[in-house]
């Protein structure tokens, strides 16, 4: 895709645009679905049960199944509910979900685009589903979906601020808010990746970006056992269909963003293993980050929601910006 | 460097995750069927009959983490900028963030202290 970019604009490279952009939505899709699969099987694996092996060989259509499943549903839209915004609300979730991706870098030369504010456009557009989501439990006109939807916003904007923080330093180190000019800075070995020199500013990513996917131990929009679902009680069909699709979306998007910014990207762990293409790299750190996803849902227990408040304003947000002045402060002594 | 071509991507973007609920759930109004009754469009509340209104009264704290969402948001807005450009810049603008962050600090020790940030003070 790097060449394309450099030339000018012709109706045959906008068609070539077109056709990778709508190549990458499929291939988005079929990580969704197979993402399902798998952590349905590791979950299951690791409390010691089976996990999905009816449909197809080793269950491997169960998704496409549910998929399908989700398609034909009937579509209710309560009475009550505000009709407009009730349809609105999943798409205004799902579309930056997707749009998000378009900055990601996945090796020196295969990426969709070199934007020179990449961070602040991922970190901008991730926001805006926070209103889908408000808009889905508002609409809904329903106790539980209220109470979750605004829960839910709480939450994002509590670990939006940690999470934009703890980049800083990562960017202070690069001097660029570029994704691909951010992984070139990083080198061929492990102890030249950002997570290292930038520990606390990983761990605090780390934390932050879980809570933001909404996933356990920050699982608290969805509590089952107190909000039935939180903000998509109502939602049937694809509707709902749509709100997975979102939170699927941003584990592709977060397990990226994690590999790019602090485990080097397409870089190779030691020197002597560069011969190894940079795509399978980055496919492996990506996969390890999905699978690290669904290691904490297997293991942790869901945090109360007077905790997971404090945590963020009174942990987090103090460590991130603790991170911002170290790195200042050991650029000032050592680097210039 | 044609440097427009990177939005025109991210237009392409935009519109294709338009695109794919738009499609999808055109392509399932002729799937699956549509027999409303006065029952299923009824509020769900766990089986029962709903009780009330729905939009029910929330609590005010949302309200005030919203406000302090919004001061934090306006400081990393100043922090990345200053981020890029740091390595060409001197000891200077490091004292200034750290005056600037210092004051916002000052705003997020008042509000713990006025137990903001503990949930069942009011």
């Amino acid at each position: 895709m790097g060449a394309w970019l450099q030339e000018s604009l012709t109706w045959t490279n906008f068609a070539i645009f077109l056709a990778w952009s709508i190549v990458f939505l499929f291939i988005v899709l079929g990580f969704v679905t197979y993402a399902i699969y798998y952590e349905r099987k590791v979950i299951g694996w690791m409390q010691g049960r089976i996990g999905p092996n009816r449909v197809g060989p080793f269950g491997l259509f169960q998704t496409v199944a549910d998929i399908l499943k989700l398609l034909i549903k009937e579509d209710t839209i309560p009475r009550k509910a505000d009709r407009w915004l009730f349809i609105l609300a999943p798409v205004i979730t799902y579309v930056p979900a997707f749009a998000v991706l378009v900055t990601i870098p996945y090796t020196n030369s295969l990426y969709f685009t070199d934007l020179n504010v990449g961070l602040l456009y991922y970190g901008a557009l991730s926001c805006i589903s926070t209103i889908g989501i408000i808009l889905g439990g508002w609409a809904s006109n329903n106790k539980y979906s209220l109470l979750g939807g605004m829960r839910s916003a709480a939450q994002m904007i509590s670990y939006e601020i940690p999470l934009v923080i703890s980049v800083v330093g990562v960017i202070m180190v690069s001097g660029s808010l570029s994704l691909r000019t951010i992984v070139n800075g990083q080198g061929d070995a492990f102890w030249q990746w950002n997570f290292l020199p930038q520990i606390i500013g990983f761990v605090v990513f780390i934390i932050a970006a879980v809570s933001e996917l909404n996933r356990t131990p920050f699982d608290l929009p969805e509590a089952e056992s107190e909000l039935v679902a939180g903000y998509h009680v109502e939602y049937s069909g694809f509707r709902f269909a749509f709100f997975m699709l979102a939170e699927y979306v941003y584990m592709f998007a977060i397990a990226s963003l994690t590999t790019v910014l602090f485990l080097g990207g397409w870089h190779a762990p030691l020197p002597f293993l560069t011969f190894i293409p940079g795509v399978i790299w980055f496919i492996l750190k990506f996969t390890f980050c999905v699978f690290f996803l669904f290691w904490l849902r297997a293991t942790m227990p869901r945090i109360r929601v007077d905790q997971l408040m404090s945590f963020g304003w009174k942990v987090l947000l103090p460590l991130s910006l603790l991170n911002v002045f170290i790195t200042a402060i050991y650029m000032e002594l050592f680097i210039k | 460097m044609e440097y427009s071509n990177n939005y025109v991507i991210v237009a392409i973007f935009i519109a294709l995750g338009i695109l794919l609920p738009v499609v999808a759930l055109t392509v399932g109004r002729f799937l699956r069927p549509s027999k409303p009754t006065e029952i299923k469009q009824s509020t769900y509340e766990s089986g029962n009959e709903p009780v009330g209104v729905g939009q029910v009264r929330f609590n005010i704290r949302y309200y005030l983490f919203a406000l302090m969402f919004v001061i934090f948001d306006v400081e990393t807005v100043f922090l990345y900028p200053w981020a890029v450009a740091y390595q060409q810049l001197g000891l200077f603008v490091l004292v200034e963030m750290l005056i600037f962050v210092a004051l916002l600090l000052v705003g997020l020790i008042y509000a713990w202290k006025k137990k903001v940030l503990k949930w069942n003070s009011i």
